[in-house]
């Protein structure tokens, strides 16, 4: 990474860590921050947040490992989270899963080559009586069907068409 | 002459751990906050001070509650849930290590639910428990398996993993970690977080992906562990040991054409018996020394000679840093470190780099020793320095990786070829069929046996200070020690605090300076009204809290001379010593140390006739002259704290 | 958005004026107000039931730790049990209500701040609920000086959770807010008394801060005398799987399972779930069951099974669930499940014995016993009760048969 984009992210990061205030208690909104930022949270920014917080990077990644919605691998633009949860699974997941899998080219857990889209399974989404639901980033889906699936990654897709710039990654080289 | 003992304002943020505590608590106690409450366990009934834990109750009244995640000197976690206990009016069983008693309560600790819970706690950690236990290195020293002995495990009720999941981690000098034995008590994350500051090691995941791990699982090599070895005295299983270099020793004794040469530092020799049998606390000093030439090697001598070189070295250094301040008026890094913990090294090489010139250069004595070895007592016996092989018995996990430092070979030659921890000499004594308390005793070999109590003490939290202490006042005041301090024993540096300060205004100096020094310093009048401030700090907890006053300016900033010890209660309580380990434990290895001191004849490193000898033969331009710099001292790298890779 | 209004029954909320709970109760003493909510006999909503009145009484007579140092109201917005939904909508249609009690709470305990954890999942919901508290405050509902009373100072902020099921158990939420790995403490000591950054703390679920507004707004025997002695008042419940009319409805507690299902369109149930992933499984047999502190206790989760349902794949998709949301930290809890999930992928190969099955048994007896929070002591709580009922449907399986939808 160049020396110039390190700086930036620290900067960055910095402000998230003045504007939440510099003790552990913000650690969890200055995370989310940068994974909002940067679709996950890299290498350098975590150090970066330990040095600022006055934590060790350890405990950090200890706490993105943590959580489902925090990464500390490269994610897509956008992720794709179908709940597998009880009544989405009676509601036939599965078969929204699979086309899923069908119209990204990648299975579950992993990331597209182009660094645009992360397919996830989630935990109960909160949304059982209108399942099969997934979530596109903060975005929600319901009573999906398959047919659905292409509209719904499509829809993502014009985002790209639009900014044809690659996603802003924090990791670099 | 005053001697002023503080303790750092904030000492009380220091680990609890560090000092020395009852592990019961008195019946009339009556600082009691909120006073006494009964209890009834297993129909003992009992009074005991409100928060006191069910599991410290229990044990004043006789019964045994077993443990896996509760370690004396770690913060509570309840975790590992083997200490439940059935509690009258509670639906579920209660952990008895994190339960206060805050009302009266009635408990139960073998029922047929608690007897379950606990057997199956353990059918789930060996199901999970990856490794055999006769090729374990903790195979009757294990928790985990006098559990299962204590439980009659015979089965394993949820089946056993056979196949390694997790490579081990052997890149480390020091520290290597298995996790396939891990079981997830996390004692040595309370260690390297909470205990020790330094945040090495992390629970990382979750649920049954939950893993101990470093940052991004990265190698313990390529992380800021500074190889203190505390998590290894704290883990309950074989998942993390020292590297063991044994088999190597083993190698050069077999081998004819090596001469091989031993150190024994104080500290082993004080626990070392308690792999014996022997109760903690029980000398073994001179057994040992006809121990290790029954075992085969060649010359066995005391690491207190090279102590002794290093408070010439270290406090010569000291002086003319001072001289350099107050005379010349230079700027000049002061406090100056002391830089025999090679935790402590690393530890300031990663977390505090900006003062690596306050370290003292001189090397460590297990350094200066093997440098010695390597020149002057070759030349002395007509060896090449190529067919020496030098070993350090350390009470260290940490000098595995201090002798491996290639900055450590100035000679052309290693300085040290081996460090052993007294867990591993303990074995190869075991293994050439000694009991090593059956031994008769011998001494020291010539001609570095002489040592003195000073050397002894380096051992204790405190004891480099002392040592310095009583060299500086008697070259520098030109009084006897004595006469300040009964026996010479400066009490006020000791002790478990975990930061001690003292002041010690020097109201009048020698006249003449010993012809040792006088090439460097012609005149102690400088040092006329001056108040030598000095500090002591032990674990790197502690140390972080001196630096951190440093680093604002506060009093210790203002200090001459800091003793650091990487380990809590110092060397006796390092990551190379017997386990367990208990502030009980490293108080009774610290009598035995100052027991050894009292009974030294010479008390004081400059009077160790020895080191003088070796000043007159070999560097005969002094401390810190020219020779002394090439072979005794070194540097230092600043590693910094950001982990690349 | 795609999100469908979940409604199905017309809710108590909805006749609540807004602001008139709040306006009740700041004419009441700090002590009146908890004694109306005493005398309303609300229990938590969240599940655990335990009597809101009582978590206040105890916070309220804590103390803080030292000067300068204040108390806390949390709303436990982290809605993650399984089949549970009705949070999402109270905090989309009814956020004020839910603001209201938490300040009405605020009032009681002497806490100046609130803190709602919103479960990350739930991430869309809070632009309308940052639109909703600025109003409150440009409303003077929030700041200081609340409703006239001088020195009652109270502000409210929203921190995200990070897609953790274990942050809903309070002290793992509290662990979180702390920039913590979300692992539950040990209890003793409770929030009440040492809490968010150590200090007296109230957690309360959605569901019964919006329940206090309404019992100010309509009074506590309004309240108290709907449901059962030992379950006062209304409940949400959130209705998933096969049934005509999933969605949210409201009953008094005391409601039983059969009556139930026949609002819902689920009289053919072959079985239910109460209660989540952490509740049990009732089979039709015990239809007649009351949803009810006292009986079958739930934080609102009813989960229908239809009579073509594989319950042993009903089983390991809770199973699955617990493995991954299991904080790791305890013993029982950790591996417990991971066991229980191996012993329902022999039985879906028909390779259990009875008698493992038995010892599968015992140990979930041993995690709800031993696990150190709520997570694991109920997480085998599902697998039992299914294999108490259906132990004939999944032993001696032959692999054609295995599984349930994969």
């Amino acid at each position: 990474m160049l020396v110039s984009q390190q700086q930036r992210i620290q900067e960055d990061i910095r402000a998230m860590v003045d504007k939440h205030g510099r003790s552990r208690s913000s650690l969890l909104p200055v995370l989310q921050e940068i994974q909002a930022r940067w679709s996950s949270v890299p290498d350098f920014a975590m150090q970066v947040v330990a040095d600022e917080l006055g934590l060790h990077p350890a405990e950090v990644y200890g706490v993105v490992s943590f959580y489902s919605f925090l990464d500390h691998g490269p994610r897509g633009r956008f992720v794709v989270r179908l709940c597998r949860t009880i009544s989405c699974e009676l509601a036939c997941k599965s078969r929204i899963a699979r086309q899923l899998e069908n119209e990204l080219g990648i299975a579950f857990g992993q990331t597209t080559p182009d660094g645009r889209f992360s397919l996830e399974w989630a935990n109960c989404l909160g949304l059982c009586d209108q399942g099969p639901a997934l979530l596109v980033n903060d975005r929600v889906w319901t009573r999906v069907t398959p047919d659905q699936v292409h509209a719904i990654i499509e829809d993502c897709r014009k985002v790209f068409g639009a900014h044809a710039a690659q996603p802003a990654h924090a990791s670099g080289a | 002459m005053t001697v002023v003992k503080q303790d750092l304002a904030d000492a009380d943020r220091a680990p609890v751990s560090q000092a020395p505590r009852p592990v019961t608590v008195t019946p009339d106690e009556t600082q009691a906050i909120g006073g006494l409450v009964s209890v009834s366990i297993d129909g003992h009934d009992i009074k005991v001070p409100m928060g006191t834990t069910l599991l410290d109750a229990a044990k004043r009244v006789g019964v045994h509650i077993p443990t896996l995640c509760h370690h004396p000197d770690l913060r509570v976690a309840g975790v590992c849930r083997m200490c439940v206990v059935e509690v009258e009016g509670q639906r579920a069983l209660q952990a008895a290590c994190a339960y206060p008693v805050t009302g009266s309560l009635k408990v139960k600790t073998h029922t047929r639910k608690v007897r379950q819970a606990r057997r199956h706690i353990l059918d789930l950690m060996l199901s999970e428990h990856c490794g055999e236990c006769y090729s374990c290195k903790r195979n009757n020293n294990c928790e985990l398996q006098t559990l299962a002995k204590e439980y009659g495990v015979d089965f394993y009720r949820f089946g056993h993993v056979k196949e390694s999941r997790v490579p081990k981690d052997e890149s480390s000098y020091s520290v290597v970690r298995d996790m396939d034995k891990c079981i997830l008590c996390r004692r040595c994350v309370r260690t390297c977080i909470d205990l020790q500051e330094v945040g090495v090691l992390e629970a990382i995941g979750r649920g049954a992906e939950t893993r101990i791990s470093t940052y991004l699982d990265k190698a313990l090599a390529d992380v800021v562990c500074i190889n203190c070895g505390q998590c290894i005295n704290r883990c309950p299983t074989g998942a993390l040991h020292a590297n063991d270099t044994s088999d190597e020793v083993w190698r050069a004794i077999d081998d004819p054409t090596k001469h091989v040469v031993i150190q024994t530092a104080p500290s082993p020799r004080a626990a070392i018996g308690e792999c014996f049998g022997c109760e903690p606390g029980t000398p073994m000093t001179l057994q040992l020394n006809t121990a290790l030439r029954t075992a085969g090697f060649d010359k066995v001598f005391d690491t207190n000679f090279s102590a002794d070189l290093t408070i010439i070295e270290e406090g010569t250094e000291l002086l003319m840093r001072l001289h350099r301040a107050l005379v010349k008026q230079e700027s000049v890094a002061l406090p100056q470190f002391t830089s025999c913990s090679p935790g402590w090294v690393k530890y300031l090489e990663h977390f505090h780099p900006e003062y690596i010139p306050n370290l003292s250069s001189a090397k460590s004595p297990q350094q200066m020793f093997g440098a010695v070895i390597k020149t002057y007592y070759a030349k002395l016996h007509g060896l090449n320095p190529e067919d020496i092989v030098t070993v350090a018995l350390m009470p260290c996990s940490a000098k595995k990786f201090e002798c491996n430092r290639p900055e450590m070979a100035s000679s052309g030659f290693k300085d040290v070829d081996f460090g052993l921890t007294t867990r591993e000499m303990a074995q190869m004594i075991k293994e050439a069929g000694i009991h090593l308390p059956d031994m008769e005793k011998s001494d020291f070999d010539d001609p570095f046996g002489s040592a003195t109590g000073s050397g002894v003490i380096f051992g204790a939290t405190g004891g480099v200070m002392e040592a310095a202490l009583r060299t500086v006042i008697e070259l520098v005041c030109g009084v006897k020690v004595e006469s300040l301090f009964e026996h010479a024993d400066i009490v006020p540096v000791r002790g478990f605090e975990g930061v001690r300060y003292i002041e010690l205004p020097i109201a009048d100096v020698a006249p003449v300076v010993p012809d040792i020094l006088k090439p460097l310093i012609p005149s102690f009048d400088f040092l006329k009204g001056v108040t030598l401030k000095v500090a002591v700090a032990h674990g790197t907890a502690n140390a972080k809290r001196v630096m951190e006053d440093i680093r604002a300016g506060g009093k210790f900033s203002e200090c001459h001379f800091i003793e650091f010890m990487g380990c809590p209660g110092g060397c006796l309580g390092g990551g190379g010593q017997p386990i367990p380990t208990s502030p009980e434990i490293r108080q009774a290895r610290a009598k035995a140390i100052y027991a050894e001191d009292k009974g030294c004849a010479v008390r004081k490193s400059h009077e160790n006739p020895a080191v003088l000898e070796l000043y007159r033969e070999f560097f005969a331009e002094g401390p810190c002259g020219h020779k002394s710099h090439e072979l005794l001292h070194t540097h230092y790298t600043a590693r910094g704290k950001h982990i690349g890779g | 958005m795609h999100v469908i209004d979940s409604r199905k029954t017309p809710f108590t909320f909805d006749s609540v004026e807004r602001g008139a709970g709040l306006a009740a109760a700041l004419k009441l003493s700090r002590a009146d107000i908890i004694a109306t909510v005493a005398a309303s006999n609300l229990r938590g909503r969240g599940g655990a039931g335990f009597p809101t009145a009582t978590k206040w009484n105890l916070a309220a007579a804590a103390r803080v730790k030292n000067e300068g140092d204040h108390k806390y109201v949390v709303c436990n917005a982290d809605e993650g049990e399984p089949g549970t939904f009705k949070d999402r909508v109270l905090l989309s249609d009814y956020a004020e209500l839910v603001f209201e009690g938490m300040t009405i709470a605020a009032r009681a305990i002497g806490a100046p701040r609130g803190i709602v954890y919103l479960r990350g999942e739930y991430l869309y919901l809070r632009p309308h609920l940052e639109t909703v508290l600025r109003h409150r405050r440009e409303a003077g509902l929030l700041g200081s000086d609340i409703g006239g009373i001088a020195g009652f100072v109270f502000d409210i902020e929203i921190r995200m959770g990070s897609g953790a099921y274990v942050c809903g158990e309070e002290t793992a939420l509290i662990e979180s807010l702390e920039g913590q790995r979300g692992e539950p403490r040990n209890r003793p000591p409770f929030p009440v008394d040492t809490g968010f950054l150590g200090q007296p703390t109230v957690v309360n679920n959605v569901e019964t801060l919006a329940a206090v507004t309404a019992i100010f707004a309509n009074g506590p025997d309004a309240f108290r005398l709907l449901g059962s002695a030992k379950s006062a008042g209304f409940k949400l419940f959130s209705v998933s799987g096969d049934c005509t009319a999933p969605g949210v409805y409201e009953f008094p507690l005391g409601i039983t399972v059969r009556h139930l299902l026949e609002q819902v369109g689920g009289q053919d149930a072959k079985a239910v779930q109460v209660g989540g992933a952490s509740g049990v499984c009732l089979p039709a047999a015990q239809f007649s069951r009351r949803i009810a502190f006292e009986d079958v206790g739930t934080g609102g989760s009813i989960i229908v099974f239809g009579p073509h349902r594989d319950m042993l794949a009903v089983a390991r998709n809770f199973m699955e669930f617990f493995v991954e949301e299991s904080c790791g930290q305890c013993t029982p809890c950790r591996i417990g499940n991971v066991k229980i999930l191996e012993g329902i992928e022999r039985l879906e190969r028909g390779e259990c014995s009875t008698a493992y099955l038995k010892e599968l048994r015992a140990l979930g007896e041993t995690m709800q016993l031993a696990s150190k929070c709520g997570l694991g002591q109920s997480s085998p709580n599902a697998f039992l009760s299914i294999m108490d009922h259906f132990q004939d449907e999944v032993l001696g399986r032959t692999p054609s048969l295995a599984g349930g939808e994969r």
